[in-house]
């Protein structure tokens, strides 16, 4: 039997494997089930194309294989469920990087036409776009490089030129496709592309890069597959870039701004806020809170971007197991951008063993809030800001937030009374019902817990 | 003709893609990315035949160069994913 039919053969079933892996990753009992179909699906497609008659030395395959295979292993063991953000990051990048070298390879390796030249120069471009779009964001993840958004003046105007001129090397390697120059010079543009996006925007919204880059490392793949007529990177590609693109939007939504708002929002003027919330902030030790803690019947957990920082996850599991002890109900409500990632807050309480299905969704705790006694937002600012709800003209009216002043008693955890990332005021620390405990969050979790032993 | 018939794979690829991840719960969109990480790495396939090929040197040392970080994708990719998945228990 001819080899190209029977590895398209084994493609098709590859392809299948993917997409059940994938329909399996719709509930947390199924989902690992559906990873390892989807590794499954990847084993077979690798094998069967070592059998490609193209292939006459195999030698380096097998080195780059087991090398590749050795980082991979060891990072993943190696990487904190807190560092997750940036080890996506990193992986997006390789992503890019790997399918950007694959597009160069079908560039200098045979004459293309000018089809296939053009469809090789985009995948280039995704690819090295991804890559080092993702190295900043990486940086801007672990604090390599400020997290604040970095302009400079007329930095939009140089974006589009930059654009222009990319566009232009690319339309002319495609008119001569045997200039390595017109080559090199679409890598130099597009690596800078990546930089300048992603430079402007601040730590915050993240999430959203992330949730893009993830998506371009797919739509690179798809790109090369075009380039390469190799169907299954075209439905793996298809498949990542839409996964990215629906995360992306969550994102979006879920801070009540566009796509275009949040990579250009680096350039506009920072909109001050003339409101003057007023009020008196009311403190409280952990000693106190731990008697309104005790009596409590049904308390609400919001957990932010700070509990990641404090490593507070842990403590926080201790003392839902002595208010669980305590005949209470505690539930967990988690805001779409709560953390760096989509998902952050959920990896880190289940790494602290919280059961999944007390990790509610914004709506769910939303219809159910006033009959909470406590809620406890723990390192979280922006995503429980009523002013969003209440007061027009802040910048963050209109974002969906979890309501949690609206719950019967709301301890607010936290290190100092600086404010979020928009710079807002939170009202939430001023309303009658809220009770500030000031320190690190781990520190006041366990004295809480240290209260309940005694 | 073949442009075509890639367009429609990708078409139908791509509507199936949306019909499934939009299912996946706000709960398990990390693993979903590092999955999706992983996925990206189908790359691989493409670099193999490169690196393996006879399309000039260059041709073989970008090939290889995509196999190792496609592989760091792939094998990286689904071994923190199961990490993750692992730890997403009901009690």
């Amino acid at each position: 039997m001819d080899t190209t039919i029977f590895i398209n053969i084994i493609y098709v079933i590859s392809a299948a494997l993917f997409i059940y892996g994938l329909k399996l990753l719709g509930h947390p009992s199924t989902a690992r089930k559906g990873n390892r179909l989807s590794a499954i699906a990847m084993l077979i497609a690798i094998i069967v194309t070592l059998l490609d008659q193209h292939i006459v030395s195999y030698s380096w395959i097998i080195i780059s294989v087991l090398a590749g295979s050795a980082v991979g292993v060891y990072v993943s063991k190696k990487v904190e469920m807190t560092g997750m953000p940036e080890l996506v990051s990193l992986f997006n990048g390789v992503g890019g990087l790997a399918s950007a070298a694959v597009a160069i390879a079908a560039m200098v390796g045979s004459d293309l036409t000018s089809g296939l030249a053009t469809i090789s120069v985009i995948a280039l471009i995704i690819g090295a776009v991804t890559f080092s779009g993702s190295l900043i964001a990486w940086g801007k993840l672990s604090e390599r490089i400020s997290g604040k958004p970095i302009v400079f003046n007329q930095q939009a105007i140089a974006n589009y030129a930059l654009i222009g001129v990319t566009i232009l090397f690319s339309a002319l390697y495609v008119i001569y496709p045997s200039s390595t120059l017109f080559i090199c010079a679409v890598i130099a543009l597009a690596l800078a592309i990546g930089v300048m996006v992603v430079l402007p925007i601040g730590g915050a919204d993240m999430p959203v890069v992330i949730s893009l880059l993830n998506s371009y490392s797919g739509l690179a793949a798809c790109a090369a597959g075009f380039a390469l007529e190799n169907n299954l990177l075209i439905v793996a590609g298809a498949l990542v870039g839409a996964s990215g693109i629906i995360l992306t939007n969550i994102m979006c939504k879920a801070m009540n701004r566009s796509l275009v708002n949040v990579l250009t929002s680096g350039f506009q003027e920072v909109v001050s806020m003339d409101i003057v919330v007023e009020g008196e902030i009311k403190p409280i030790s952990a000693d106190d809170a731990f008697y309104v803690l005790e009596a409590a019947q049904s308390i609400l957990v919001i957990p932010g971007y700070g509990m990641a920082v404090a490593q507070a996850q842990h403590a926080m599991k201790e003392l839902q197991e002595l208010l669980e002890s305590n005949d209470a109900e505690v539930v967990y409500g988690i805001h779409p951008v709560a953390g760096r990632m989509p998902g952050h807050m959920n990896v880190l309480l289940a790494e602290a063993d919280v059961s999944y299905d007390l990790l509610l969704e914004m709506d769910e705790v939303n219809q159910r809030m006033e009959n909470f006694d406590v809620a406890i937002v723990i390192g979280a600012n922006d995503v429980v800001n009523p002013a969003a709800r209440e007061l027009k003209g802040s910048p963050i009216y209109g974002m969906p937030v979890i309501n949690a002043d609206l719950a019967k008693n709301v301890f607010v955890i936290k290190r100092s009374m600086s404010s979020g990332f928009a710079g807002v005021d939170n009202p939430l620390f001023f309303k009658d019902n809220t009770r500030m405990i000031f320190g690190d969050a781990k520190e006041v979790l366990n004295n809480i817990v240290r209260q309940f032993a005694d | 003709m073949i442009a075509i018939y890639l367009l429609f794979i990708l078409m139908l690829a791509i509507f199936v893609g949306f019909e499934l991840i939009q299912k996946v719960p706000a709960t398990l969109h990390t693993p979903l990315m590092s999955g999706a990480n992983a996925i990206s790495g189908i790359t691989v396939l493409a670099a193999i035949v490169l690196a393996g090929g006879e399309s000039g040197e260059a041709a073989t040392v970008l090939g290889i160069i995509g196999v190792f970080f496609a592989t760091i994708n792939v094998v990286g990719g689904y071994l923190v994913t199961d990490r993750m998945l692992a730890m997403f228990k009901k009690k």
